[in-house]
């Protein structure tokens, strides 16, 4: 038994250093396809640790539309705007190099420190579980209102992103 | 206790997410490249209402709705935003943020 909470342990550091790997490349890279395979990682690494919050729903979700589908579009992106080789050209002196890494790093510092001193308190009880119908049912219930509401948004923004996409027409009163 | 088992841990890879994104927003001088970071940014907070939602929250559903919200609105968000790009690029033959200033005063 407690081999396996080792192996499940080590599994969740692999996940926590995909993340934290992906994200260094998002950051560091300077051609912008490296920069997509890395958030591509990152987003596996945090699908992982939506399985070890009890939901594989969820996880399968993150790779499904973060990795297969915001991933590939923003391939697409990279494609019509740039070369895929073009390097990112910085343009920032040390000073400003310092200034960004010292406020990022002094933000997480602080963030982490207060973090680990506050206790949180759990529910007294839970309602529900973590299963797919309990899941389910509340989508169709309590959130209903939202659930078809973001069809519509995402409905809308695809209309929009192919209007502000098309070429100017002929026939356009503008 | 294991780590994995704690709050804290969640949390932190959360905010180091999210730090890591604001970093690159700054850092990287392309639309697109901004784009990615702000993903990277929204990703974290999709680890925090999870995070949450295992540990706190009383009823489990109410998270994990909240993620894949979030997911959603990503979506739609990273479509608008390349769709702009294009346009942009049309219009200025640029992706440049610095080459974009036909407002400027």
């Amino acid at each position: 038994m407690t081999l396996y909470r080792y192996l499940g342990e080590a599994i969740f550091f692999g996940f926590i250093i995909l993340i934290m790997f992906g994200g260094l490349v998002t950051v560091w890279s300077r051609l912008l396809m490296h920069a997509v395979l890395g958030l591509a990682v990152a987003f596996i690494g945090v699908a992982g640790l939506f399985f070890h919050l009890g939901s594989p729903f969820m996880a399968m979700m993150q790779v499904l539309i973060y990795v297969g589908a915001v991933c590939v579009m923003l391939v697409f992106g990279i494609m019509v705007g740039h070369s895929p080789t073009q390097i990112d050209r910085l343009r920032w002196s040390g000073n400003n190099f310092l200034l960004a890494s010292g406020t990022c790093i002094a933000g997480f510092v602080l963030l982490t420190t207060t973090l680990i001193r506050t206790r949180w308190t759990a529910a007294a009880e839970r309602v529900g579980d973590f299963t797919m119908q309990h899941l389910g049912t509340a989508f169709l219930h309590e959130f209903v209102l939202a659930f078809e509401l973001i069809s519509v948004v995402l409905l809308i923004a695809i209309l929009g992103a192919i209007i502000i996409a098309r070429p100017p027409q002929e026939s356009d009163p503008s | 206790m294991m780590p994995s088992d704690h709050l804290t841990t969640y949390l932190i890879v959360g905010a180091f997410m999210l730090f890591v994104g604001l970093f690159g927003m700054i850092r990287h001088r392309t639309l697109i490249g901004m784009l990615i970071c702000v993903e990277l940014i929204l990703a974290g907070a999709g680890v925090n209402f999870m995070a949450f939602n295992y540990f706190v929250a009383p009823d489990p559903a109410v998270g994990q709705a909240f993620t894949l919200f979030i997911l959603g609105i990503a979506a739609a968000e990273a479509a608008i935003v390349i769709s702009l790009v294009i346009a942009i690029h049309r219009r200025f033959n640029s992706v440049d943020p610095q080459a974009i200033n036909e407002l400027r005063g």
